[in-house]
């Protein structure tokens, strides 16, 4: 054993290793994505992983290499779930053969998601069991618990780590990766695998059963523990990285208090009922919804939390905002808050999209042949950040902007109606809505941005990009084609660098009826420059510069303004489109 | 045992992710626990970035507000906008060199003054070290070193040795890099 500082997610990769994973399938979501990344170069002739097209697929192929008795797990973030929902839900009736983790990975307070849910619903729902670390370390530990749960029970089973486990670092200890014997065979049993009604309903009752002996299990496992101080009135219990901010409070509070640390469900009411009968309060700390806290409403009198407006309902917690629950529960003294007043603006620095993004270029050029009453819906990735150009107005969850789009023109909005979608998220769920629209007579304009890549999550290759995961080549996928199928009358490729083709091809879209599909061709500019491409920087004529902020307001974050005039820093990486936009031939190559 | 509580922040593009990683191999070949936060996905594309370093911590890896013994801030505007988790008893490390957001370059808002920021820090903390890290960064021979040369202006406070540290910069940049970003240490210490 030894120990090593490592990212949670690569913890959590490490734990699969060492557990002797068969099938690693998942899809790229923030924070999810590192793991299967980490995972793939010991996959290389050892096991299978892949980039699979999305959640769904994701979860049906680790299923069925786990029904061939394989240990499979599939990755995803929390909005993945929603996409996987379908299998997910029956899959706790069939069970599992060889085990099967599916790693849920939340993200309390949004930092890159389109809401806040909260995974442990949905194992309940399944009636599956959940595993919830508290650290890095213990998200690594569980898996090789969760993998013996599993097969023992028969039953695939939840990790959910969140955004401050899997984006945490520690110091971890590693153990030796050995190989573990197994018996890949698909061994027939039509009234397990095949869901008629007369054999689910079977299924169900199987499961319902097993709900007891899992509970027990789990109230002696060491992700459960109860600490009961003598003289303790007020008891706690939190789960997850919450019950880290809680222990961390409690070492300054002064105050004997009962602590019951949860990171496994079900959970034995037992107990709940030992630390209620021991305390006259119960205060349950938790992010995301009020899991616990409604199971120890069932158990408990006098518990206070998100429902009596103790917990905060929204966001992530800190030590100090945790503290501070403590002790106005304990009546003690609050710690002080350290907000910084200025008595002037603290100018904003919103994330955007890279200088030479060809995603940029393309909304600019949509905006500039679609006028400003036009809608336009889009989708999920690093182009929802045009936002900030005005080139999005709607955004709700992946492959929703064709659909979206469709809904607006089917309900007889009078404006022209545009979307865009990325190539990644078009091959996930796109394609569907696509078919719609073109079955359904929609009169929009669908822009498959593709930049060949999966550039938010940090650059995942896809089915268009022609590698795998291993960075292996595979059959690229045309989207033409795949247009083309769809019934795709009217089809433009462009390059969203050559300004005045993207013009034409935009107009042509504008003034066409029925689905029209542009595809915007140009690779991301980070994997640009990984692959070696170095494209000439561009400079600005002061002389020449009448200070007009056209080549601003593109908003590349290598355009500043300084004394009154354009300049552009260090970070252009030369897409050239500022000089297509100065009209007074003030922007030159640099050195030229 | 040694408890430091660093916050490293920046734009994103800036190295703070490598500056984190570098202090925390660095605690780990020590032998003390670590824990730290990043700043991954949406927020990274150039926006404000935070990284919690934690040195001789067994709990969360998240930095109570007020809690921080040492700011490092690769960029003078984002030192005041995480200046909350600054401990009145800490220290920032400022770099001067600015990186101008999109919102002062549209006109919305004015970049404050740099005296304004280092007053404005005074008041917050015990210590204010505010120099041109940059341009040591470019004196090493990359303007990429900036975070290492941080590193070697924090690194006089952290529980940590400048061996130790030296020994992981060398690991964890690309190779050729490694005599300029030891450089680059060097000039942040003795900065």
């Amino acid at each position: 054993m030894s120990k090593e500082y490592m990212l949670g997610n690569d913890a959590i990769a490490r734990g699969l290793l060492e557990s002797g994973v068969d099938v690693a399938t998942g899809y790229p979501g923030t924070p999810s994505s590192e793991i299967l990344t980490t995972l793939a170069p010991s996959a290389r002739d050892r096991f299978h992983i892949e980039w699979s097209v999305n959640e769904k697929v994701a979860l049906e192929v680790a299923a069925g290499a786990s029904w061939a008795g394989a240990r499979s797990v599939c990755t995803m973030k929390h909005v993945g779930l929603n996409v996987a929902a379908d299998p997910f839900m029956t899959l706790s009736h069939t069970g599992v053969v060889g085990g099967l983790i599916l790693i849920s990975a939340d993200d309390p307070a949004c930092h890159s998601s389109q809401n806040e849910q909260d995974s442990r619903i949905y194992s309940k729902f399944a009636k599956i069991p959940c595993f919830d670390p508290q650290s890095p370390q213990e998200a690594k530990d569980m898996v090789a618990y969760a993998y013996a749960f599993s097969e023992k029970h028969g039953i695939p089973v939840m990790l959910r780590p969140t955004t401050r486990i899997s984006h945490a670092k520690s110091d971890i200890e590693v153990h030796d990766i050995t190989e573990r014997q197994k018996n890949i065979e698909f061994k027939k049993d039509a009234e397990r695998f095949v869901v008629l009604p007369k054999h689910t309903r079977v299924l169900l009752k199987k499961l319902n059963a097993k709900q007891d002996s899992m509970r027990k299990e789990l109230a002696e496992s060491p992700w459960n523990k109860l600490d009961l101080k003598k003289g303790a009135k007020l008891g706690i219990i939190a789960s997850g990285v919450a019950s880290t901010y809680v222990e961390e409070a409690l070492e300054t509070l002064g105050t004997p208090v009962s602590y019951l640390k949860i990171g496994a469900y079900p959970i034995d009411p037992e107990l709940i009922k030992k630390l209620a009968g021991s305390v006259e309060r119960i205060l349950v700390i938790e992010e995301l919804m009020p899991f616990v806290e409604e199971q120890a409403r069932m158990y408990a009198d006098n518990v206070l939390g998100k429902m009596t407006g103790d917990v905060p309902h929204e966001g992530e917690f800190d030590t100090l905002l945790v503290s501070n629950i403590i002790r106005r529960v304990a009546g003690k003294p609050l710690l002080q808050n350290h907000d910084v007043k200025l008595d002037f603006e603290l100018p904003a620095r919103p994330p955007a999209m890279c200088a030479a993004c060809p995603h940029r270029a393309t909304f600019y050029v949509l905006k500039s042949v679609f006028k400003e009453d036009s809608i336009f819906a889009s989708d999920i990735g690093c182009y929802t950040l045009g936002t900030q150009l005005s080139a999005v107005d709607t955004c709700i969850c992946m492959g929703a902007s064709i659909t979206v789009a469709s809904g607006l023109s089917f309900a007889g909005v009078k404006n022209k109606i545009a979307c865009t979608i990325g190539d990644s998220t078009f091959l996930h769920t796109g394609i569907p809505g696509l078919i719609n629209a073109v079955y359904n007579k929609a009169d929009i304009t669908v822009v498959i941005l593709d930049n060949r890549t999966t550039g938010m999550t940090g650059h995942q290759p896809n089915p268009a990009t022609g590698e795998t995961i291993l960075g292996e080549p595979a059959a690229e996928i045309s989207l033409e084609s795949i247009v083309k199928a769809c019934g795709v009358q009217s089809m433009q490729v462009i390059d969203p660098f050559d300004l005045e083709t993207s013009k034409a091809a935009f107009k042509k879209a504008y003034n066409t009826e029925g689905v029209k599909v542009i595809i915007a061709r140009q690779p991301c500019v980070i994997t640009a420059k990984r692959m070696g491409i170095r494209r000439q920087q561009y400079e600005v004529l002061e002389d020449l510069c009448e200070g007009c902020k056209r080549c601003v307001k593109f908003g590349c974050p290598a355009m500043e303004v300084r004394n009154g005039k354009a300049f552009i820093n260090d970070t252009c990486a030369g897409c050239a489109m500022c000089t297509k936009i100065c009209q007074f031939g003030a922007i030159k190559a640099k050195g030229v | 045992m040694d408890k430091f509580d660093l916050l490293i922040v920046g734009v994103g593009g800036q190295g703070v992710i490598l500056a984190s990683d570098i202090i925390g191999k660095a605690a780990v070949q020590e032998g003390l626990p670590v824990r730290s936060a990043e700043t991954h996905g949406m927020a990274q594309r150039g926006g404000a970035v935070e990284n919690h370093v934690r040195i001789g911590c067994k709990y969360g890896s998240l930095i109570p507000a007020g809690g921080a013994d040492c700011l490092m801030s690769m960029e003078p505007l984002e030192a005041l906008r995480f200046a909350k988790y600054l401990n009145t008893k800490g220290l920032a490390v400022i770099n001067t060199e600015k990186i101008v957001p999109v919102t002062v370059n549209l006109g919305k808002v004015p970049y404050p003054e740099l005296d304004t920021i280092r007053d404005t820090m005074k008041g917050l903390c015990a210590e204010v070290k505010m120099e041109d890290y940059t341009a040591l960064a470019k004196k090493a021979g990359a303007v990429q070193a900036l975070n290492v040369v941080m590193i070697g202006a924090v690194s006089k406070y952290l529980p940590i040795s400048q061996e130790t540290l030296k020994e992981v910069i060398a690991k964890s940049v690309p190779p050729k890099t490694v005599a300029v970003n030891l450089k680059a240490f060097d000039l942040g210490r003795e900065a």
